[in-house]
């Protein structure tokens, strides 16, 4: 069971949460080519070790929060407001 | 087929071949040198070819109480080889057998960093199936479950093929107008599929609850006679066997640690027992694929997740097909051991632990009750879990990629095992010539640049 450490309700379980994937900077819609959009769209590091991710607290405070979870084991070891929402 | 009639031909005489190699070095000293010289050939040559598997061999091995042969080698690694194939799963071992067997590329190493079939070739439910819903999947996947069905026969292995019948269940209108769809597409590709009413999937399944009492009543389902499942691990097994006899190297505790390149071309690989030299890699790692691909500098459009399976204790015959529900997110099948196979969707997030979850039991039980009402009483012996390469169409990436030598064979997400011959033959096809076979010109890795995807969300697998 993986625990996330909600920053604005505790600890809960992982299925309260739904994944949103690794955390990536958007690119300028109206500046990217077409192959840097879809690169945006569907290329992944999906590293195996530590990653930057998004969750959101579906079931609970219904806010996106920032994961930072070791693939591997699972291991969560930090969770911060999502878009340095306060 | 070939091997079948010629390279695996039992030599006559077992006892008396027992009997020659009892003689040993020490009877040898009135022979000419000529005729130790052949002998020797002789035992090597036989050291090195599996015996063939029969009921006579059966028998004789039986009274004779000789051993079996491996029915693969253990080499030391050597530096120079035509191809090397990282992975020894069922992609990679039937790359190489094709590579081998069709084409005469010999000098070819199958590396794996764990043991034989033991990634997701070993924790596959060993489905196979290939009415989907786009005309290039269908293709690709009825051109493998053809092959699977002769594949007892052309490896002289047992790999118990058994196409008993595969049922996608609809829950809704929906539903059923994606099954007509689908079954469209498969009957205009030659593939065996039809839309069928609930008596159908009463008379066809009958522990299925069917009544319209149920929480997601059964609407109908798509009916595929052709599917069914295959033992995975005797796909393994028969892949390995073959492909060592005609020459193929297999290097289980293998690991990959890097892959060289000059320029824009590979040049070797280094693992932990040393480095290679070759000037193509082929890599056939599943949920591991980004993480060899990140070692040419190459970004795939891949996420691997954890998917399921859980067997409950073996029982008679309940179920004599394949049954699989999207609405409910659960897949069932039984063994010819007896035990329920019960499947899901992937874990819901990206991991490479395979760890099974409390969640998983909870949810699968709780969707099987839902659908098999009667299988209440069962006990789940155990479950595990493998990881899948899912890519965002769920279509697989095959063929060369910017980096010359660097081949890939991944991104097949929930349909890897049904897809294995068929992916070896047409990956061997693609090594030997150069050349990308029309069947899997639609899967290259450019297709998610320009924006040419080939959707099978909708087809491919439990749902996602």
């Amino acid at each position: 069971m993986i625990l996330i450490p909600c920053p604005h309700c505790g600890p809960r379980n992982a299925s309260e949460f739904a994944w949103k994937g690794e955390h990536r900077p958007r690119p300028d819609p109206a500046r990217a080519s077409p192959a840097e959009w879809r690169s945006y769209l569907y290329h992944r590091a999906n590293p195996c070790g530590w990653t930057t991710e998004v969750w959101f607290h579906r079931a609970g405070c219904r806010r996106y929060v920032t994961v930072e979870r070791h693939t591997l084991t699972n291991e969560v070891r930090r969770a911060v407001p999502a878009g340095g929402e306060r | 087929m070939a091997l079948a009639s010629s390279a695996w031909t039992e030599p006559t005489g077992f006892t008396g071949t027992g009997g020659r190699e009892k003689d040993g070095v020490g009877s040898t000293k009135a022979e000419s040198r000529g005729a130790r010289l052949g002998r020797v050939a002789r035992a090597v040559g036989e050291a090195t070819r599996p015996r063939r598997y029969s009921a006579g061999a059966l028998v004789a091995h039986g009274v004779t109480g000789r051993p079996w042969r491996p029915a693969w080698r253990h080499h030391e690694l050597g530096s120079t080889y035509d191809a090397v194939i990282v992975g020894a799963g069922v992609h990679g071992l039937a790359t190489a057998y094709h590579l081998a067997r069709d084409h005469g590329v010999r000098k070819v190493a199958v590396l794996d960093k764990g043991y034989l079939g033991g990634g997701s070739s070993g924790r596959t439910s060993g489905i196979v199936w290939s009415n989907y819903l786009t005309p290039e999947g269908v293709r690709f996947y009825d051109r493998s479950l053809r092959l699977y069905g002769e594949l007892s026969g052309e490896l002289n292995f047992n790999v118990m093929f058994s196409p008993r019948g595969h049922l996608t269940l609809a829950h809704s209108d929906a539903s059923l107008r994606a099954m007509r769809w689908r079954a469209e597409v498969s009957k205009l590709h030659g593939v065996d599929s039809e839309v069928v009413g609930p008596e159908e999937v009463r008379r066809l399944v009958p522990l299925a609850d069917v009544s319209s009492r149920a929480r997601y009543p059964i609407m109908g389902a798509l009916y595929h006679p052709s599917g069914g499942t295959v033992r995975h691990d005797a796909v393994n097994w028969g892949y390995a066997r073959a492909a060592d006899a005609l020459g193929v190297e297999i290097h289980q505790g293998t690991e990959v640690l890097a892959i060289s390149t000059a320029g824009d071309r590979v040049t070797g690989v280094t693992t932990n027992r040393g480095e290679v030299s070759t000037p193509v890699v082929v890599s056939c790692t599943a949920g591991w694929a980004s993480l060899v691909s990140d070692m040419v500098g190459l970004s795939m459009p891949i996420i691997t997740r954890p998917l399921q399976a859980a067997v409950t204790e073996p029982v008679q015959v309940l179920l004599d097909a394949v049954v699989v529900s999207g609405t409910l997110d659960v897949q069932v099948s039984q063994t010819d051991r007896g035990e329920l196979v019960l499947g899901a969707s992937p874990d819901p997030f990206a991991s490479y632990s395979m760890r099974g979850s409390l969640e998983f039991t909870e949810e699968v039980a709780g969707r099987v009750l839902q659908l098999m009402p009667s299988v209440a009483p069962m006990r789940l012996l155990r479950q595990w879990s493998g990881l899948c390469d899912i890519t965002p169409d769920l279509s697989p990436i095959m063929g060369p990629t910017p980096v010359e030598g660097f081949l890939v064979d991944v991104g097949w997400g929930t349909n890897g095992f049904m897809a294995g011959p068929a992916a070896g033959q047409a990956m061997a096809e693609l090594v030997a010539t150069s050349r990308t076979p029309e069947l899997m010109a639609a899967f290259d890795l450019a297709r998610f640049a320009e924006g040419r995807l080939v959707e099978e969300r909708d087809a491919a697998g439990v749902g996602h």
